[in-house]
């Protein structure tokens, strides 16, 4: 038996931290990065004494999520404890839902491996407090407990066991966050942990009905780490079945230096959360009219603008989903198309280097530091053929590190396209002069010649000779 | 004059006519304090000192014209499970020795805002699980009847404080009877208002679902008057309601004719000590007497109630007390080497037995595999229990009961048997249950001149109603020029 | 008839972080026994259809606004912490 005869069955549970300006339960700052215990108070700190008070916005902004995700929302919902000790969690019990989440029967599509449509289901949504941070301290030893985040609201997406290949997870993950983020509920910023998730990995053989044991990976925040980790453990369980083993059930922890998982918890802590309604809050009851005023207001979601750009902009499938794939690039495409009518090129150009450098830099889409305007602009330079794509390239570069209006990018770097006849026919004569061998190539029939004669004129003018005169000069000559 | 035999409304005819300064009743109070408090010992916190600075301040502003409270400088003593800023609010727990709260109870803000003048920290059962205030970790208050008696619990420290008059009035809080039992065991005023109409906010929280913070004082005047100023709805609590301010010593007009008053028989079956039925019959006849309409019936729910109640209280109890862990506030243990330790040792030392008690008890009920036999069920029989009670009140404005089974015991019979000192609940509970109003008053004393209480529950938000019907009795029976407490030891 | 075992209350004084010495369990099992053989009046009432009481009111939908405010006392807010550094409370090290 081989890897190949077993299939993963996999299930998240995304933590998404809703982008509300105060905290779940209590008028805190949600703002990140303040300095220790500042954004605190006897609530969030579960003083003696303290009650919690459910931010309005919180519940908006998850029955917002149901809906994008086609849930139906709970006309009776409410709140309910999770009892633990755990010393970034202060009260001892997070308020949470248990079995009236606000959200239930979703679902979100992706396109599996052939391209065809599939539907992922979501089991729930429901809303809880985030905890708070424990900082190791390298010089005495012990551990630091700092709870502004205790008590950020938080909404925990829990998708049906439904994704069988690493590839659709990172399909559906991109989908959910770009979701969330054109609903603007979350910003979903994964290196401040405000997207993450619970990673549910399982394998059966083939043809099996019935599911395996299941692991669980907790607190996963990076797409790339993600894919590697079902990868990983869907190998380890195959492994540990094809020796004849059984998987155990348990919770575990991914280390990305070792790309290893490992388990975190002993057996016989075994976890009793002992659920039971929270007695300090009360129901939460949404109308038909409540639901029907978010709906009517709900932004166009990446699934109708994905089709109306390949129906408008007749862009590919793919090129499509990987721009509203994110609200910022999206939005950035649809803002410079509109000014440079080039939609293709505005897509290339966002697809291509500016994704590349995103993705060196590990930045998001939202953190692109030129305006749609810049890019526009670029465009049309390169349209209007007073810059070549060679050129255009270098200006991207130059717009991540200073931004500003391309055509003055142009001017200073002096980048401007040689467009003028006799300046080309200059170069073209001096690099003929310097190539006899090509020139006698090309005589001989092999094409490919020409290309290497306008590179060369290309290289002898950094770039800035008009790419098309100098092809039709080059054939002129060497008629 | 004596001072601190008046009553609060007394008080304040007395400073408006200038008869009085706050600076002489806050005297008074301090004297009697140090004359009386060793043999009580009611208080977990004393602010003598403090008390007497502010009435200067206060006095002084009376005296310059200021617009003040009618209140203002009268003093007041708080149960030491509401939180008060800069002040030491410690349940009467070692966990909670050393805690000062960082703000202050949406009731002590309400107290402040009057200019009352906080005496002190009243003392208590631990965490006010207790029927007796034997549990407090500091102290054993005294019955100031009978200095060897309990005081009850759990706000024994506040009935016992207003019953010796060491504070005119004071705050205690009722989780299933810890108002209205020690009222009754020290012949003084105890109302548990309807659960939601006094904030909760910075009330320690024993059972979320249950607490309610009440007025203990001399009489029903004073009661109306305390509770006038606690209640109100407090956004920072959201179980707390949206009710219209009221005056409740309006209500108190003496006109009870016609008025239909329950009693369920079973109130009055096993288990209920003879002299105290007796009393409550005498109180029935006065009833009839000044014309309501007295009916014996059936409300079958003591039982389930007191099982009831301790299912949903530990199992509540059981969550509210996790965040005691040693960590940012609370006892924390010297001996351990890792975070379990930490955590276990604090908790092992920091509670007391009967909190332990509590604690494994609600684990247990809420725990996987018996929540639906003990938790959801008792939460089924809570919703048998409030039809019962809508339907008795679809038929009477006030229900008539004793406070408890007896009268106050002594110290140290009751605090080694659990169950016993839980029957001590079993006329209370059942209110706490339905989140109904009740009221405690003195209704007599038995031959060793031990207070007996009788309790008047009335339907949700209906204060009025039971206050009135208290007075009624009040004004014709006269319990407080009849009898005194002796301070003795029999 | 509720009947605790000793394995059992030891789980159950584990949840809730308690300890329970050896010469403690007879004590506390005989009190737990007892509460709960008396709590188990429960199941003689008749309940069926009833719905479970959540919470002691009617009241629902009780939401507060997304304003910022800032608690006024921070400093006290960690003044009854017996061990913190840099602003923080202090623990043995938990290794995440």
């Amino acid at each position: 038996m081989s890897n190949k005869d077993y299939e993963m069955v996999i299930g998240l549970e995304v933590h998404a931290e809703l982008s509300t300006k105060t905290k779940i339960f209590c008028s805190c700052s949600t703002e990140f990065g303040a300095e220790p215990n500042t954004h605190v108070c006897p609530v969030c700190m579960a003083m003696p004494g303290a009650l919690p008070v459910l931010n309005e916005k919180v519940v908006e902004y998850a029955v917002k999520a149901g809906l994008a995700t086609n849930c139906e929302i709970s006309r009776n919902s409410k709140n309910d404890r999770k009892n633990y000790f755990y010393p970034d969690t202060p009260r001892a019990y997070q308020i949470s839902q248990f079995d009236k989440p606000l959200c239930e029967h979703g679902y979100i599509e992706i396109e599996d491996e052939a391209g065809n449509p599939k539907k992922i289901g979501i089991t729930r949504i429901h809303i809880e407090d985030d905890a708070g941070k424990l900082n190791h301290n390298e010089f005495s030893g012990g551990s630091l407990v700092d709870l502004n985040r205790a008590g950020v609201p938080l909404i925990e997406i829990v998708s049906e066991p439904d994704l069988r290949t690493s590839e659709e997870v990172d399909k559906y993950l991109k989908k959910l966050k770009a979701i969330l983020e054109y609903i603007e509920v979350s910003d979903c910023k994964m290196q401040e942990g405000s997207f993450r998730a619970d990673v549910n990995v399982s394998v059966r053989k083939k043809g099996e009905t019935k599911f395996g044991t299941r692991t669980e990976t907790k607190n996963m925040s990076s797409f790339r780490a993600i894919t590697r980790e079902i990868e990983y453990e869907a190998n380890r369980q195959i492994e540990i079945l094809e020796n004849g083993g059984k998987v155990e059930q348990e919770t575990l922890r991914w280390d990305d230096v070792s790309g290893k998982t490992f388990s975190m918890r002993n057996k016989e802590d075994a976890q009793d959360y002992r659920y039971f309604p929270e007695p300090d809050l009360v129901a939460i009851k949404l109308s038909e009219e409540y639901i029907e005023n978010i709906k009517n207001n709900l932004p166009e979601m990446p699934e109708s603008r994905k089709a109306r750009y390949m129906e408008e902009f007749k862009l590919s499938e793919k090129d499509a989903r990987l721009l509203t794939n994110s609200k910022h690039l999206s939005n950035m495409f649809e803002a410079a198309e509109k000014i440079c009518g080039n939609a293709k090129a505005v897509a290339n150009w966002l697809l291509s280097d500016i994704s590349r450098i995103l993705n060196e830099k590990e930045m998001e889409p939202s953190e692109i530091p030129f305006s749609a305007e810049n890019l526009a602009k670029l465009v049309e330079l390169i349209d209007k053929e007073t810059i070549s794509s060679a050129i255009g390239k270098k200006v991207v570069e130059e717009l991540f590190e200073k931004p500003k209006n391309p055509e003055d990018i142009i001017k200073e770097k002096g980048w401007i396209q040689i467009s003028d006849e006799g300046a080309i026919k200059e170069v073209v004569m001096k690099i003929l002069e310097n190539n006899p061998q090509s020139v006698a190539d090309y005589k001989a029939g092999k094409d490919r010649a020409l290309g290497f004669l306008v590179g060369q004129a290309m290289k002898e003018t950094k770039g800035k000779a008009n790419p098309q005169m100098l092809n039709k000069m080059f054939l002129e000559e060497l008629k | 004059m004596n001072i601190t035999n008046l009553t609060v409304h007394e008080l304040v005819g007395k400073l408006k006519n200038k008869e009085l300064t706050s600076e002489e009743i806050t005297k008074a109070y301090v004297d009697r304090i140090n004359d009386k408090e060793t043999n009580v010992k009611a208080f977990v916190t004393t602010l003598c000192d403090e008390a007497l600075e502010k009435a200067k301040k206060i006095d002084k502003k009376r005296e310059a014209g200021e617009k003040v409270s009618d209140f203002a400088g009268i003093p007041v003593g708080i149960k030491d499970n509401i939180c008060t800023k800069g002040i030491k609010t410690t349940c009467s727990s070692r966990m909670l020795e050393d805690f000062i709260s960082p703000y202050d109870a949406t009731v002590t803000e309400k107290l402040l805002q009057e200019d009352l003048i906080d005496l002190g920290k009243l003392n208590m059962d631990e965490f006010a699980m207790g029927a007796s205030t034997e549990y407090s970790y500091f102290k054993k208050t005294s019955n100031p009847w009978n200095l060897n008696c309990v005081p009850g619990g759990s706000s024994g420290g506040s009935a016992a404080a207003v019953a010796a008059e060491l504070v005119p009035w004071a705050l205690g809080s009722d989780t299933g009877g810890s108002i209205r039992q020690p009222a009754a065991f020290c012949g003084v005023v105890g109302l548990k208002p309807t659960y939601g109409l006094v904030s909760r906010y910075g009330l320690v929280a024993f059972a979320s679902s249950l607490d309610q913070i009440g007025p203990i004082t001399k009489d029903v005047t004073d009661a109306a008057m305390l509770l006038n100023i606690i209640a109100g709805h407090d956004e920072k609590d959201t179980t707390s309601y949206e009710v219209e301010k009221k005056d409740y010593t309006k209500a108190l007009n003496n006109d009870i004719k016609g008025l239909k008053i329950g009693v369920p028989k079973e109130f009055f079956a096993e288990g209920i000590n003879e002299e105290v039925k007796e009393k409550l019959y005498e109180a029935i006849e006065t009833y009839k007497k000044l014309g309501a309409d007295v009916e014996e019936f059936s409300l079958d729910i003591a039982k389930y109630s007191l099982a009831t109640y301790y299912i949903i209280a530990c199992a509540e109890a059981s969550s509210n007390l996790g965040r005691f862990d040693g960590i940012r506030y609370g006892h924390r243990t010297e001996n351990f080497t890792n975070l379990k330790e930490l955590y276990r040792n604090s908790r092992s030392e920091g509670f007391g037995e009967e909190v332990k008690r509590r604690i494994i008890l609600g684990t247990y009920v809420l725990s996987s595999g018996y929540y639906d036999a003990y938790y959801k069920k008792a939460q089924q029989v809570r919703t048998l229990v409030k039809n019962k009670f809508n339907k008795a009140f679809e038929k009477y404005d006030v229900l008539l009961t004793p406070t408890a089974p007896n009268v106050a015991f002594e110290i140290g019979t009751k605090s080694n048997n659990p169950l016993e000192m839980y029957l001590a609940d079993i006329c209370t509970v059942s209110v706490n249950i339905a989140g109904l109003p009740a009221i405690s008053i003195p209704c007599g004393v038995n031959r060793d001149n031990m207070p007996i209480g009788m309790q008047l529950i009335g339907n949700k938000f209906e204060e009025e109603k039971i206050l009135n019907v208290a007075y009624a009795f009040e004004q014709e029976y006269g319990f407080r020029s009849k009898y005194k407490p002796g301070f003795s030891k029999k | 008839m509720a009947n605790v075992s000793k394995e059992e209350l030891l789980h159950i004084a584990n949840l809730a972080d308690l300890n329970i010495k050896d010469e403690e369990i007879e004590n506390y099992l005989t009190n737990l026994q007892d509460i709960l053989n008396f709590a188990e009046i429960v199941n003689n009432a008749n309940t069926e259809g009833l719905e479970e009481t959540i919470g002691e009111n009617d009241k629902f939908n009780v939401f507060r606004k997304d304003e910022v405010k800032t608690f006024e006392n921070n400093k006290m807010l960690l003044q009854n912490a017996k061990e913190q550094e840099r602003n923080m409370f202090k623990i043995p090290k938990v290794i995440q």
